[in-house]
This record gives C-alpha cells, structure tokens and sequence, in this order.
C-alpha cells in the first residue's frame, strides 16, 4: 500500500515536474514571438516611412513642377491671347456687306419631362436722351425705355405646350414698371392653336397678336434693336396690333411654302390702337383720339369686327439664303364717328445669309424692311378746343434694318426709319403723325443664348421736336425652358 | 396631242407612284443616311439640316414646313439636339402623321444608353442637355440601334413593304458589324490614347473605340474658348500626350490651330455627318471608315 502510495506520489512528482519543464518551454516561445512581432513591427514602420518619405518628395516636387507649370500656364496664355485676338479681328468680312437677323441667336429652348416650357425673360435699359421726357415724343413703343435713367418694360413670364392631341397652348404675362417704377400687369397673349385640323388648316383663338407683317408678332426678346419701329406704333399703337379674336391659316399644297392668314379681332380698345379705340382722356375727362372725342359704338354686327388677312411666301434663293415676303392688311371701324372706318396695308421682306459651316449660327447677314400705309378716316368734333372736320388722314412710312453677325455671339447692325403723312387741323398736338425720322446702329452681345448686352443710339429728328439723341444699354436674362423660334 | 397624253400620263403614273412612296423626312445627314440604308427605293428621302452645319443652330425655314408637312414619315435625333428648331417647324407643319408621340415621329435616341445626363440642370455650367448628350449617331454600335427605331418606324407606317425593310435592316446591320470589328481593330493599337476635342460630341465613338476624348477646346458646352482654358488644356495634352485635335467643319479650325502649334499636335478635320467633309459623301458607313482611317493615320504618326 505504501509503495503505492510512494508511486503515487512520486508520479504526481513527476508530473509537475514535467509540466514546470513544459512551462519553460512556452515562455521561449512566447519570447520568439514577442521578437518576431517586434522585427515585424520594425520592416513595417520602416516601410511606411519609406513610403512617407517617398511621398513627400514627390509632392514637393510636384509642388515645384506646379509652380513652374503655373508659370508656364500664364506665359501660354498671354501668348494665346496675343496669338489669338488679332487673328479673330481681322476674320474676313462676309460677302455681303450688309444684312442682319436677331431671332438666330437665341433659339433657345429646353424642353424637359414637364408638360409645358415655362421661362421668365426680363429686359432693363438704362441710358438716356436729349429729350426731357423720352417716353412723350421719342419712344412711343410700350416696351420702349420710359425715362431717362432706369427702366424695366418687358419682364415676361411664357407658358408653352401641348394642351391634349388637338391644341397647343400659349401664354404670356407681363409685367413692367411705369415712370413711377410702380408694377404693371398685362396678357399679353393667351391662346390656343389647333393641331389636327384637315386640309392644311391651322386655327388659334384668344388673345394674341395679329399676323401683320413681321414684327408686329414677335416679342421684344427677339427684336433686334431696343425699341419698335416708329411705324409700327403708328400704325399699330404703343402695344402692337393685338386683341381677343380668332385667326385661321391655310399653308397652299404648293412646293414653295405660301400661306394665307385671315383674322378677325373683338377690335376694342388701346391694343386696337386705330379702331375702336376710346384713346385717352384729355383735362376735362372727355376721351380723344387723334384730337376727336370718341365714342363708344359698341359692337353692331360683324362690319364692327377686325379683319387682318395676310398672305406670306418664301423661297430659298440658295442653300443659304432664305427669303420672305408678306402682305398684310387690317380693316375695321374706328371711333372717332359714327360711320368712320380704317384700313391699314402692309408689304414685309426678310432676307438672311448664314454661313454653310456657321457655328452657332454665326456669321449671317440679314435684311428686314416693312412698309406701312393708313387710311384713317376721322370724325369731325366742331366741340374741340380747336373745331375739326371730317378728314381723311394719310400715314405712311418704312424702317429698313440690316444685321451682320460678324463672329459667334457678336451682331452689329443699322436701322434707317421715316414716317410721315398728309396734312391733318390736328397735327401740331398729335405725336402720332408728322414727318420723322430715325437712325439707329446697334451692337448687340450674347454672351449665351440665354443672356444679351445691347448697346444702341437713336439719332431722331421730328417735326415736331426738331433734332435729338439717345443712347440706351440693355440687359436681358432669361431663365427656363422657351419654346423654339419660327424663322 | 397623243405624245401630249401619253407625256400627261406617265406623268400621272409617276405621281400616282411617287406617292406610293413613304415620304420620309430626316432632321440630319447621318440619319438620313441610316433611313436610305434601310428604306432603299421604297422611299423618298429629304434632310433639313446642312451636313456643314451646326446640328443645334439650324434656321427653321419656311421651306422645311412645305417638307414636314408633306412627309409621312420624320426622323430626328432627340435628346435635345434639334429642340431649339424642330418644335416650331413641326408646329407648323399641320401634319398630324409627324406630331410628337404619332406613329410617323421616330426618335432616334430611343433605346440608346445616354452619357453625360446631368444629376442637376444648371446652366452656369454652360449649355448642357437635361436628356444627356444628344450626339450619339457617331457611334456605330449606337448606329444600329438607330437602324433598329428606323426601321420599325418604317415598318410600321408603310405595313406593305415591312419585309424589305427588315431584310434591308440585316443586310446593314451585318455590314455594320463587320465594319465595326475591322474599326476597332484598325483602332485597337491606340487603345487609351489621349484626344482633344472642339465641343464634347464625341463621347460615344470614344467610347466604342476605346479612345479618351476627355479634353476640349470649349471650357463649358457652348462657350467659347477663352486663352486661360486653353493654356491648361494645352498643359494637360502634353501631360497625357495627347497629339491629336479633332474639330467639326463648323468650329473654328483657327482655335485648334493655335493649340495644335503650341502643343506640337495634329489637327484632325472630322465630322459627324456625312457630307460634312470630302470624302463621306458615300453616306454612313463611309463617314465611319474616314473618322477612323483619319483617326488611326494622326495617332500612329503622333506616337
């Protein structure tokens, strides 16, 4: 028993002895490894030092290459813009010495997933004039600069698009600041134009411009001169020729485009300048137009309505000129008699060159001219401060305007414009008649299709103010998605 | 008087065949070229915009209303690139076949994976397409596709000669596939060469060859150069050794004259259209073989 015991215990003995040897063991192990690690950790840190360091040479030297770069950059770029800007101003100048177009350079639209174009387009002028009050005699037009200083006439909010399968919808809301920079409001168009009538027949109805010669139905973003034309506001008002009514148009089955346009209008009011027109109150409150008090006659029958036909063709002389002629009429009663009417004729030409390789539309050249005639037959008003007959008044007159797209995003051009008419016992105090004329050379920069800086100078001479001078710069933005531009 | 009616009735017979035609209408040159491939003589064919001329700035002629309004069949690029013309001409043209969305409008972009779509529409960063870049038709692989949408346009709006539209289809698609694999072998050695560019048209034909066309002349779409851009691009191109300029016949080669000089490049005319340079008149398939034949000849001499 007691050996056993013996051997038990020296077994236990041994046991632990084996298991302090196999403790001595591990500890070298343990130790191999702690150096194994540290050697380790050692090749790491230096390998990332040496990465550190790596890196930063390079990025000090880059740095010191950037900076000879830089100057190197800049030296390139002086020498660019030596090499470059005499060789753009002595670009060879187009065949055509004169002609213009300003619709070219902003055919702008961007259409996106949303059902209609909506853009808002504001155009400010400042400048000034020899005269006390420009907007009296000079700038008659209703987007026309309105004083000396600053003036914002055309702030406008467009609406486009398709309505359903059948009509197209238009819109047009404007706002402007009068002399006084106080807001005004005005809708300017509001229509509808079919889409699917048979037999090449288009018809749009609502408030909208009259198809009469060219201007007379674009906006003031796609003219190409500051102001409207003296005749137009003659012949049309402040405004332009536009009403609530209705127009049908019909394009010939013929190979060159021909068509013929008849609208009718409600024919009342200020917009309807030459027809049944109240025209403005003078001090005692009685409402006169070219001197006559008026009077509301109302609508009587369909004689009292407005009624504008027009007829348009055009041809491609070449594969880079385009032309467009036009005739237009309107015919309506007005409201200085009982039985007093006007009729108004126009005849319109467009003429454009454009490069075969132009870039962005640049360069073209092109030509507009429209010509005007009114026959006004005015009522007598014995009651007048100063009695007036019954008499016919004659106006007439033209503008001729050329622009030269000389190089991208830069148009130069000249209006010439004359307008005069017969005589008539009011005309002293009428600054819608007598014989006038202007001059007008325009520069006009786009620095995008969607923006434009516009310098022009309006020599003017009147018979009624003798001679005066103006200078006016404009500035237009636009924002948003515009419908595309007719030709 | 016989040799007057017979005159009068062949003439009759002519029109009466005339008519039997798809008229069909295309916006630009390259698709014009495709819808020839694919329509052969069942159709006749017109093109509005000049193959010279900047595909965005097109005047929308009066004379393009008489076209539109007499085709059954209009085909446009989409995407953007005709918007600032086509609406309005398209408006006018009181042809109910071609309005947006009928059966007579093909939209060529439709099926094409577009690039470049902008995340936000912000025209500070020049004139960009909300739809992505509309100048896909360069592409050959895009080029079948479009042979595709013109063909089922076809197809489906003249039912009676279906068949030799589809068989007129594979007859281009197959050359087109054989073409495309000698151009991109023709092109393979340049593998990720480096070229610059007037305006940012060229994405897709980089794409199809391989080529980085990364670089333009035009800090922003739509504007013009300006000589601080252009000593950074110049920089750039003799970093990546990029020695080749390409511009379109409507942009302005004195530019990428200058730049070519200072970068010591070659300028490369080319076209997307074809017409727009001697030697493509033959239609698309040509114009290919030219951008890459022209390509391959610049880069290999600009190693």
């Amino acid at each position: 028993m007691k050996l056993k015991n013996l051997l038990g215990v020296s077994s236990a003995l041994c046991l632990c002895l084996n298991t302090a040897q196999a403790q001595e063991t591990n500890e070298v192990e343990q130790l191999k490894q702690q150096l194994r690690q540290m050697q380790e950790n050692f090749d790491r840190v230096q390998r990332e030092q040496a990465v550190q360091i790596s890196a930063l040479t390079e990025k000090l030297n880059s740095l010191a290459s950037q900076q000879s770069a830089e100057a190197e950059k800049k030296k390139l770029e002086a020498q660019l813009a030596g090499e470059l800007a005499p060789a753009q101003t002595s670009a060879p100048p187009p065949i055509f010495s004169k002609s213009w177009s300003p619709s070219a350079p902003i055919t702008v639209a961007r259409a996106g997933s949303a059902y209609m174009n909506m853009s808002f387009d504001a155009m400010m002028t400042a400048g000034g004039s020899t005269a006390a009050d420009p907007s009296s005699q000079l700038q008659l037009g209703d987007h026309d600069p309105v004083k000396n200083g600053f003036s914002l006439r055309n702030a406008e909010i467009a609406l486009d698009g398709a309505v359903d399968p059948y009509f197209k919808g238009f819109a047009n809301i404007v706002l402007k600041l009068d002399k006084n920079n106080q807001t005004e409001i005005e809708l300017e168009e509001a229509y509808a134009q079919s889409m699917s009538l048979p037999g090449n027949l288009q018809a749009k109805a609502g408030q909208f411009f009259a198809a009469f010669g060219r201007q007379n139905a674009q906006h003031p973003h796609q003219w190409a001169f500051v102001d409207a034309p003296i005749i137009l506001t003659r012949a049309f008002g402040p405004d332009g020729l536009r009403n609530i009514g209705a127009q049908g148009s019909w394009l010939l089955p013929l190979p060159v485009y021909t068509e013929l346009f008849l609208g009718v209008f409600d024919g009342q009011g200020s917009t309807m300048f030459g027809f049944r027109n109240l025209g403005d109150p003078d001090a005692s409150g009685k409402n006169r137009f070219h001197g006559r008090e008026t009077l509301n006659r109302g609508l009587r029958g369909p004689q009292d309505l407005v009624w504008t036909p027009r007829i348009a063709s055009s041809f491609d002389l070449t594969d880079e000129q385009t032309l467009v002629v036009g005739a237009s009429a309107a015919f309506g009663p007005n409201d200085t008699g009982v039985d007093t009417g006007t009729q108004i004729y126009g005849v319109d030409l467009y003429w454009k060159w454009k490069a075969p390789d132009a870039h962005e539309g640049f360069p073209f050249v092109s030509w507009q001219t429209e010509a005007l005639y009114e026959i006004f037959e005015a009522g007598a008003d014995a009651a007048a401060p100063m009695p007036l007959p019954v008499e016919i008044l004659r106006d007439w007159g033209a503008y001729s305007q050329v622009l030269w797209g000389f190089k991208p995003r830069w148009v130069v051009g000249l209006r010439g414009e004359y307008a005069d008419g017969n005589h008539g016992a009011f005309d002293a105090n009428d600054v819608f008649r007598g014989e006038r004329e202007r001059v007008s050379p325009v520069l006009t920069f786009y620095p995008s299709e969607f923006s434009k800086i516009r310098l022009q100078y309006n020599y003017d001479h009147g018979a009624q103010f003798g001679d005066a001078h103006s200078i006016w710069l404009q500035l237009e933005f636009l924002l948003g998605a515009h419908g595309a531009h007719k030709f | 008087m016989k040799n007057i009616i017979l005159t009068l009735l062949a003439a009759l017979l002519f029109a009466v065949n005339a008519q039997a035609k798809l008229n069909v209408v295309a916006t630009t040159v390259d698709l014009a070229s495709i819808a020839k491939e694919i329509g052969g003589d069942k159709i006749t064919l017109a093109t509005l915009a000049k193959p010279t001329e900047d595909p965005h700035f097109v005047d929308a002629k009066p004379s393009f209303i008489v076209k539109l309004n007499h085709a059954d069949v209009v085909i446009e690029g989409g995407a953007e690139l005709e918007i600032g013309w086509l609406p309005a001409l398209l408006d006018q043209s009181r042809n109910e076949k071609i309005v947006a969305g009928a059966p007579g409008h093909v939209n060529c972009s439709k099926g094409v994976p577009l690039l470049d779509v902008p995340a936000t529409l912000d025209r500070s960063r020049g004139d960009i397409h909300a739809a992505g870049n509309p100048h896909f038709a360069i592409s050959p692989v895009n080029g079948k596709i479009i042979a595709q949408n013109i063909a089922d346009a076809f197809a489906e709006n003249d039912p009676a000669n279906a068949e030799a539209y589809r068989a007129n289809l594979k007859i281009f698609t197959t050359a087109l596939d054989a073409k495309l694999a000698a151009w991109q072998q023709a092109l393979a050695p340049f593998k990720g060469r480096s070229i610059v560019a007037y305006h940012d048209s060229w994405p897709y034909f980089a794409r199809d060859f391989g080529l980085k066309i990364e670089l333009f002349l035009e800090p922003k779409p739509g504007i013009p150069p300006s000589p601080a851009h252009l000593a950074e691009v110049i920089l750039k191109m003799k970093e990546e050794n990029a020695r080749v300029i390409i511009v379109d016949p409507y942009l302005n080669r004195r530019t990428a004259d200058t730049v070519a000089r200072e970068a010591g490049a070659t300028v490369v005319p080319v076209t997307q259209f074809p017409g727009g340079l001697k030697g493509t008149e033959g239609g698309y398939i040509q114009l290919e073989d030219y951008l890459v034949n022209s390509l391959a000849a610049a880069l290999a001499e600009k190693k």
